[in-house]
């Protein structure tokens, strides 16, 4: 099951870093790109373990910069910073509400472009920054929140349809059975 | 609640980032390479998805609408050549002139027309891939123009099928820039808002510059990467900043950087 979810999050994660690219309408509508990558962290963190964040984080940003002007690397530690902590504490989360996934979904989307900006600037790079990126960072997290209740339900389809059901056995053993009957020894 | 394992995941993506970020230079950009050419069988469908609805369009034209438009590209055609002979005479006059005054020799632009296919998907950056790679001979550097003809960047790196252009408005994409007034004043074409990508400011000009709005903008051909004269845009507004010491001007740039599709590139 869990390494299922995660060949299938990997494939999200490379359908959405190339749909980033070749998808502008966000960018013409809203004037900001909408990143999944987080909330694509977020279902990995909740529902698989730790080496999934771990490549998760590792191969998303890996794509995520090869086809970005960022310099190679940048985007695996802020994805790895969000992931790692969710799953730790992952049994302390309310995860199946929507509400959670939509908070953490936004929490996520605000964080991941905050440290990525960080990292580049302690870099020494220089990126486009000005009182326009303020809505742009709204547009991200609006958009990755709101993403993220969708991407469980599309996940959870895709596990009902696709992955192995856990067979459910009923507690009772026709070998147990104690038969009250006036002949029974 | 910490495990082993959980230690090694960390340490693990740790050790990758930092043996990523202390690669040398070279190897990283080919490792860039490498990552972004999985995306290679993705983006030949996205082409051939983009150009189904023209060639479902085209089969579905009536014969007259054809013979229509072929009649209409003769005529188009005609005037073309009646132009090009016209300019080539034009081209001969000027070089005759050229050598007469001891200056060199303009050598025509050679242009080779590319497709974009795919803008960066971070916000904060504004570059973009075009379909054409080394191996049609691309080298970093080269100028990119708008299909009609307007200044909107440069190569920044090749690949062997495919190259990154940096737009007009990056903050890594500086051209010295020359406004198109009585005193020629010369300033460097630098970032532009995250917003809108239509504006880009236009600095170190001279405090005593003469700049009215309207003025056009071109390239000025100073730092060796765009030749001179290419247009880019128009001046919208000017002021004097650092206590006067320089004005800054914003330019309306003339390509529309958020739609292009097609791109020339200029080879020297």
């Amino acid at each position: 099951m869990n390494v299922f979810n995660t060949i299938l999050v990997l494939a999200a994660a490379f359908l959405a870093v190339f749909g980033e690219t070749v998808f502008s309408a966000p960018r013409h509508l809203f004037g900001a790109q909408i990143d999944l990558l987080p909330a694509l962290m977020i279902y990995a963190a909740l529902n698989t373990n730790v080496v999934s964040v771990s490549i998760l984080a590792v191969a998303g940003g890996l794509w995520f910069d090869a086809l970005s002007a960022n310099p190679l690397g940048v985007t695996i530690l802020p994805l790895f910073a969000i992931g790692f902590p969710i799953c730790v504490q992952r049994e302390f989360i309310l995860r199946e509400l929507p509400f959670a996934q939509l908070f953490l979904g936004a929490l996520a989307s605000a964080l991941v472009p905050i440290f990525t900006i960080l990292i580049l600037l302690s870099g020494g790079n220089e990126p486009l920054l000005g009182w326009g990126s303020l809505w742009q960072w709204l547009v991200m997290t609006a958009g990755g929140a709101a993403a993220t209740p969708i991407l469980f339900a599309l996940f959870d389809w895709c596990n009902h349809a696709l992955g192995y059901q856990l067979r459910t056995e009923s507690s009772f053993r026709q070998d147990r059975e104690i038969h009250r009957d006036k002949n029974a020894k | 609640m910490f495990k082993r394992k959980n230690y090694f995941a960390l340490g693990a993506v740790v050790l990758v980032t930092l043996a990523i970020f202390s690669l040398p230079p070279r190897a990283t950009s080919r490792l860039k390479l490498a990552v972004s050419s999985l995306f290679l069988p993705l983006f030949g469908l996205a082409n051939t998805a983009q150009q189904l609805p023209v060639t479902a369009a085209d089969a579905i034209l009536s014969r007259r609408e054809l013979l229509k438009e072929v009649e209409n590209l003769r005529r188009e055609n005609q005037q073309l050549k009646f132009l090009q002979l016209q300019s080539a005479a034009t081209a001969r006059e000027n070089d005759q002139l050229r050598a007469a005054i001891g200056w060199q020799k303009q050598m025509p632009w050679k242009l080779k027309l590319a497709n974009v296919v795919l803008r960066d998907p971070a916000n904060w950056w504004r570059t973009a891939q075009i379909d054409l790679g080394s191996r049609n001979g691309l080298t970093i550097n080269l100028p990119i123009l708008s299909p009609e003809g307007f200044l909107i960047g440069r190569v920044s790196s090749v690949d062997q099928f495919k190259s990154q252009i940096i737009l007009i408005g990056d903050p890594n994409c500086r051209v010295s820039a020359r406004v198109e007034n009585p005193t020629h004043d010369i300033g460097v074409l630098g970032a532009g808002g995250p917003l809108d990508d239509s504006l880009v400011g236009l600095s170190y000009l001279s405090s005593g510059a003469n700049l009215k709005s309207g003025q056009s903008v071109v390239t000025s051909g100073e730092g060796g990467i765009f030749p001179p004269g290419i247009p880019i845009g128009q001046i919208v507004d000017a002021q004097q900043v650092e206590f006067g010491l320089y004005t800054e001007a914003r330019v309306k740039l003339n390509a529309n950087l958020g739609a292009l599709e097609e791109v020339w590139v200029l080879f020297p």
